[in-house]
């Protein structure tokens, strides 16, 4: 076990994929000499060159139709996106292409290209550098998506999205790189597509990724000394999502809070809440609720603390699930 | 002289946006007209079969067509005869109901015919969704271009066999992953030097030169020094929009800005254009990167069956081109240099005629597509909700099977 942060973890990952798979490599801006705005591939061009760490030209289509012609040539391309907000350029390559090439050529060709999305608010910044855009790309046949909340996972998961043959997005929590966790190099956590339950409880339920995965334990924390029991839920894969895995829990505990920082309004949470009410409907005390943000463009930082949901959020959710 | 050549040729004067005051509409019919401000015209369009089929000398490109024997260039008339007739039985087939939609290719045939031969088996074409032309000299079925237009199929073929890509409806999406591939050849050399050296070719038109895909393509390409050639078929429309709304230069022209050839090409001149795209591909083979060829061509029919050409251009323009065809003007080399005669002609018009029944024929026979097959390619490997929505789909059909049972049961009693 080695204790590292979110960024190094995902530091140390790709520097396994770069060690072990030779046709891997990854594309960005800025991703080589300064190891990337965040420098999650700091030291990694240094180690194993210019040419599996790859500085690519300001363009983000560019860098993922690249990457899709060089995945259809058998290459390994892990490419970087620089903030959430900045994928756009990309998405038509995205969501036109990458994700439908499989089903398109009938099962022939396959892009399975990795792009890493630093996403999410929390840190103080300005305009589009604070975003949640995964349920864009969740609607989105083809591709798949996960996102790690801890450091163990990060070391993992990011390496298992390099070995899975479809598509994958890999949304990274921008305010959680520096969280420290334990890393076990030698054992992996298993399937990336399986949710986690990270605490047991046995009255309500938090389902939660990501970024809100600490608040969600915190807030279930914060309920214990109420006397109430709390299961938290990483969900880890947002496409596809791990009914299973929530329904279970939510049979036991017969209470839903469904939580992540996009707007509430055609996100995920909607997706889950309706899938466990068709699941869970005799089971359940309360119908699910969603703590998300709201409907309006991330605003500004000097007022972010008012549209993140935080620990009172889902205290409030879980005061009004109780209530029924 | 066609208003288009007259334009080309610089003996119009009005410039872009001059055109009788109303400077975003270009006239209707001048297709070309942009090209007189450049100073590019016919003199600097690569051409080595003029319409009335005599051949011209040119030191650098000439020597390509030289090295070929008369069975090559009989090839190519049977080639640009061959899709042309595909072509119009696929336009019935359509007509019939058969296909839903059809894109015809009839006046591209030399762009196509002349670049697709240039290509090795290792070379790897990214088509639009016009270009027929090179899936046959790729060696593909041409029926199974069908497919997609019929709805049975997205795709239709598999891109690896032949090293043909699929269509896409995206405009300009390709260009980049052209690049990409290109990429990877590259890496794959240097990886392992006993890689077979090959090239991409990336086919796109005039509108879709607009697109930012092509842009960002050419920036890659050039930074990493792509094996990748960018095949323009310039057919002066996008639908219903003329070039000058595309572009104020010859589009040869923007490779300078990238720092890499262009090459402006007559594309109804299918030696020239065979020429040039060797030139090209030997160049991006042998390590130089890319190259740009704008090949001049004209989209005779419709932009596709569910398009009406006179509500935007001139009569006057279509026949001026059609004037310029690329097989009367190669049937009138190959006959007056002795290279081909009534029996052959005669030949390829049967060996077609058998083709297009071939491919009514398999087309009809193509049926109904399982959308089973579709849950089961979303993805390369499973997935919980496509297994659940096909479980759900499945159960929800075999309930109709029991009704189906029911009544014919009752209806037997
Ligand atoms: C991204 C995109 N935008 C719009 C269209 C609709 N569309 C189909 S063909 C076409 C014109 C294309 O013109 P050009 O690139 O010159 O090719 P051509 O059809 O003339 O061969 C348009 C606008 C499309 N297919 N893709």
């Amino acid at each position: 076990m080695k204790t590292m942060t979110i960024a190094k973890a995902i530091n140390e990952g790709l520097r396994a994929t770069l060690a072990n798979d030779p046709k891997s490599f990854i594309m960005g801006e800025d991703i080589g000499s300064l190891g990337g705005v965040y420098r999650v591939t700091e030291g990694l061009k240094a180690e194993f060159g210019a040419h599996r760490v790859m500085d690519t030209p300001l363009a983000e289509s560019g860098i993922i139709g690249t990457a899709i012609g060089m995945a259809l040539r058998g290459h390994r391309p892990i490419c970087e996106i620089q903030f959430d907000g900045f994928v756009f350029p990309g998405f038509n390559q995205i969501t036109t292409q990458m994700a439908k090439i499989h089903t398109r050529s009938d099962g022939q060709l396959s892009a399975p290209v990795v792009v890493r999305i630093p996403y999410g608010g929390g840190i103080g910044s300005i305009e589009h550098h604070s975003e949640s855009p995964e349920a864009l790309f969740a609607h989105t046949a083809g591709l798949r998506i996960i996102t790690p909340s801890n450091a163990n996972d990060a070391y993992w998961m990011i390496q298992q999205a390099v070995e899975c043959k479809d598509p994958v997005i890999f949304f990274e929590p921008k305010r959680r790189y520096w969280l420290k966790g334990e890393v076990d190099t030698e054992n992996s956590p298993g399937d990336p597509f399986k949710a986690h339950v990270v605490r047991e409880g046995t009255d309500a339920t938090i389902v939660a990724y990501g970024p809100l995965v600490p608040v969600a334990l915190a807030a279930a924390n914060a309920a214990a000394e109420d006397g109430r029991s709390v299961e938290v839920i990483d969900l880890r894969s947002i496409s596809p999502i791990d009914f299973d895995t929530v329904e279970a829990s939510v049979k036991k505990t017969g209470r839903l809070i469904v939580s992540h920082e996009a707007p509430t309004f055609g996100g995920i949470g909607g997706e889950i809440s309706a899938r466990i009410s068709e699941r869970c409907f005799y089971s359940m005390e309360a119908p699910a609720i969603r703590v998300g943000g709201f409907h309006m463009p991330y605003p500004v930082a000097r007022v972010e603390e008012h549209y993140l949901p935080d620990i009172d959020r889902m205290l409030e959710a879980l005061d009004r699930a109780f209530a029924y | 002289m066609g208003a288009a050549q007259q334009s080309a040729t610089g003996t119009e004067t009005s410039g872009h946006g001059t055109n009788g005051g109303d400077a975003l509409r270009p006239n209707p019919g001048t297709s070309a007209g942009v090209l007189n401000t450049n100073a590019v015209g016919e003199a600097d369009m690569v051409q080595l079969l003029d319409a009335d089929g005599n051949r011209h000398a040119d030191a650098t490109f000439g020597p390509y067509v030289d090295a070929l024997d008369s069975e090559a260039l009989r090839g190519f008339y049977r080639d640009m005869a061959t899709v042309r007739r595909f072509d119009t039985e696929a336009t019935a087939l359509q007509r019939q109901g058969e296909l839903a939609l059809w894109v015809p290719v009839v006046g591209q045939e030399a762009a196509q015919i002349g670049s697709g031969r240039a290509m090795r088996p290792a070379d790897y074409a990214f088509p639009t969704y016009r270009e027929h032309g090179v899936a046959l000299t790729r060696g593909l079925d041409l029926a199974d271009l069908l497919k997609l237009f019929r709805g049975v199929s997205n795709g239709g073929w598999d891109p690896r066999e032949k090293n043909f890509h699929l269509y896409t409806l995206v405009l300009a999406a390709q260009t980049l992953h052209a690049v990409g591939y290109a990429m990877g050849i590259s890496r794959d050399l240097a990886a392992d030097p006993t890689t077979e050296p090959a090239a991409v070719v990336a086919y796109f038109g005039d509108g879709s030169s607009s697109e930012g895909d092509v842009h960002e393509s050419m920036v890659f390409a050039a930074s990493y020094n792509a094996p990748v050639v960018f095949f323009c078929q310039n057919n002066y429309w996008a639908i219903s929009v003329p070039f000058e709304v595309q572009s104020r230069v010859p589009l040869a022209n923007r490779a300078g800005g990238y720092g890499f050839p262009g090459i402006r090409v007559d594309g109804n001149d299918v030696l020239a254009v065979y020429a040039v795209t060797q030139w090209a591909l030997d160049h991006a083979r042998d390590g130089h990167g890319p190259v740009l060829i704008e090949a001049s061509t004209y989209r005779v029919g419709a932009h596709t069956t569910a398009d009406d050409p006179t509500k935007y251009r001139m009569n006057a323009e279509e026949e001026a081109w059609k004037a310029k065809d690329p097989l009367t003007r190669l049937e009138a080399y190959l006959r007056a240099e002795g290279l081909a005669d009534d029996a052959f002609f005669e030949q390829v018009r049967n060996d077609g005629d058998e083709l297009a029944a071939h491919v009514r024929r398999a087309t009809l026979a193509l049926g109904g597509a399982d959308i089973r097959q579709k849950f089961a390619t979303v993805y390369a490997e499973a997935h919980p909700l496509v297994a659940e929505e096909l479980a759900w789909f499945e159960k929800y059909e075999a309930s109709f099977a029991d009704a189906d049972s029911q009544t014919s049961q009752g209806g037997a009693a």
